[in-house]
């Protein structure tokens, strides 16, 4: 038997400008779930926690609390909080389920992850629509 | 690995940390179908029904559990976060403890809420 061939080396670039990288949906649902939930940490239990509080206190302070979903800064700041509580939820759930082994072949895994986030937008737009 | 190798702000190496991040999303997830449930069964929520479902104690101590899963989900994810991209030692070291304290700091004023009133 000849021997084998040395392997024939590239040089490999290195190329990790992630604005110039065309992630697979996957990726993209991977750090949207991430980054809402850093955004649900720092905004979302702070907001909620007071909005529960202050609701709670008297008529006046329930409708003072919801003053804020009147205008126009209140509607977008619940909306995005309330878009990423979403999104969270669903690529959680399916990462119950990858955790399960289902769908964990690559062509379900990026229908899933696009579906999370089709769905999640659409969600979004139920809630917008019932804002405004 | 040895434990003297450990890093103090690791993962702990273990299934603790994953496994709790799966429970607590469990809880979480019922907890949301539950008040998404309520809040459409309503038709939306004034503030008679909504201060009538704060006096139930039934609903004081789901929603407390709720919350508690929260700050420990929040937990195992910020740490995630800061275990990529918090690389000193010392800076990662003061965050993990600024986000504890801010989840026990949470913990108390979710007990003011729920119970404070009483």
């Amino acid at each position: 038997m000849a021997a084998a061939e040395p392997p024939v080396v590239k040089p490999r670039p290195v190329y990790l400008n992630l604005f110039a990288i065309r992630q697979p949906v996957p990726a993209i649902a991977s750090i949207i779930h991430r980054a809402t939930g850093a955004l649900l940490f720092l905004a979302g239990i702070p907001v909620l926690l007071w909005f529960v509080q202050r609701s709670l206190a008297s008529q006046a302070a329930f409708d003072a609390a919801m003053q804020p979903f009147t205008t126009l800064f209140g509607k977008l700041v619940f909306l995005v909080l309330a878009w990423s509580y979403l999104y969270h939820l669903l690529a959680g759930i399916r990462h119950l389920a990858l955790d399960l082994h289902l769908g964990i072949e690559l062509a379900p895994a990026r229908s899933s992850a696009a579906i999370v986030l089709v769905l999640s937008v659409v969600l979004a737009i139920v809630i917008a629509v019932r804002l405004w | 690995m040895s434990g003297v190798d450990k890093l103090p702000v690791g993962a702990h190496y273990g299934l603790r940390d994953w496994l709790s991040q799966r429970v607590t999303a469990i809880v979480i997830t019922l907890y949301t179908a539950l008040f998404l449930g309520i809040v459409l069964w309503n038709g939306g929520l004034d503030y008679a029904t909504w201060q009538a479902l704060f006096r139930s104690n039934a609903f004081r101590v789901a929603t407390f559990l709720f919350m508690v899963a929260l700050f420990v989900h929040a937990w195992v994810g910020v740490r995630n976060i800061l275990m990529d991209y918090a690389k000193p030692l010392s800076v990662r070291l003061t965050l993990q403890i600024v986000v504890v304290c801010a989840l026990i700091a949470y913990t108390g004023w979710t007990v003011q809420v729920l119970w404070g009133g009483a």
